[in-house]
């Protein structure tokens, strides 16, 4: 059954330190041009939710499935 | 472990997300001790009401801008002696001590122990990031032996303190240590120091990617948790460990818990004894 997994990263309150990129066990994030996060695998997200936990700013989430 | 509340809901409910981005570097650590504390607060299944913050000074000092909650804003080093005394004229209240290893151990090392000494209820949790973050990365006593700050460009000549064998040694009954990478081992860990009765003190091991990072060429935020993670023992494995081994190396677990006579209840206690009946209100 396929879950729909919604990876929102609130631009205000992230500082691109690229911790929620490098540690996440799926490799579903990417860091773009200018360090900005892109969700470029939400399909592979299992929802662990360390990237929620591992960030400083609290800027991004993970919700749905 | 309980299910993890949704960071939506734990941002409206114990910050001030409004007031986002908060002052620090990017990839400090100090987020993390924020959201593990929120977190285990919720936990307790305590009313939020019935947590107050004791702040001191350092990068630390500003928690209060983003949390959600009753706060006291201390000079610098004195955070457990005010809320020793904020404690002992409000019981019924959770009292969260959050300092910074300079201000813990070095400004405030005596307050410390003699806190610890009389195993008063109070929640200490001290972010080890290893310098003073705030000024522009002086030594602090936490600074590791032969890293380099401000004020030791050839190499820390000290060695630095053990906050945890000082607060086992200072008498305080619950003491453990973990790391910023090992969120899910925190929030467990500051639960249980919360629903310790008495003097409990967590040591959480931080990135400074900043300020001590670039001294010391860790690197940025992403190479600095590689770097902790790697040096991380858990206390099981730190058994088997010769003393030479565990040099420089960061041992996590709780070294203590026990349960010893806690000073508000005495205190009460001997109130309640030497209080004349016409006195009572």
């Amino acid at each position: 059954m396929p879950v729909s997994v919604v990876i929102t990263v609130d631009a205000r309150a992230c500082k691109k330190c690229g911790i929620c990129v490098e540690f996440c066990p799926k490799a579903v994030l990417e860091s773009g041009p200018f360090g900005e996060v892109l969700v470029t695998r939400a399909e592979a997200c299992n929802q662990c939710r360390l990237c929620e936990l591992r960030c400083p700013d609290l800027a991004i989430t993970v919700e749905g499935g | 472990m309980a299910k993890l509340k949704p960071l939506t809901e734990l941002r409206k409910e114990h910050f001030h997300f409004s007031r986002f981005p908060t002052t620090y570097c990017p990839g400090c650590g100090i987020g993390n001790v924020l959201q593990a504390v929120t977190r285990a607060i919720d936990e307790t299944g305590r009313p939020p009401e019935s947590f107050t913050f004791a702040v001191g000074i350092g990068c630390y000092g500003n928690i209060g801008n983003y949390l959600d909650f009753d706060e006291l804003r201390l000079s610098h080093g004195r955070v457990p002696a005010m809320a020793t005394g904020l404690k002992l004229a409000r019981p019924d209240l959770n009292v969260i001590a959050m300092m910074g290893d300079g201000d813990a151990t070095a400004i405030g090392g005596n307050h410390l122990i003699h806190a610890a000494r009389r195993n008063i209820d109070i929640t200490a949790i001290i972010l080890n990031n290893h310098t003073y973050g705030m000024t522009g990365g002086q030594y602090s006593p936490a600074t590791r032996l032969g890293d380099y700050a401000t004020t030791a460009p050839y190499g820390m000549l000290e060695p630095a303190f053990d906050i945890c064998k000082l607060a086992e040694g200072a008498g305080a009954t619950f003491v453990a240590r973990t790391t910023t990478f090992r969120m899910v081992q925190t929030i467990d860990i500051v639960r249980r120091a919360i629903e310790h009765p008495g003097f409990a003190l967590v040591e959480i091991d931080s990135q400074c990617p900043v300020i001590y990072g670039r001294m010391n060429r860790w690197g940025d935020a992403v190479s600095m948790l590689k770097k902790q993670n790697a040096l991380t023992v858990t206390l099981e494995k730190a058994k088997t460990m010769t003393p030479e081994e565990l040099k420089g190396k960061i041992v996590v677990g709780i070294f203590k818990q026990a349960v010893e006579p806690e000073f508000t209840g005495e205190y009460y206690k001997v109130i309640n004894r030497v209080r004349r009946p016409q006195d009572a209100s």
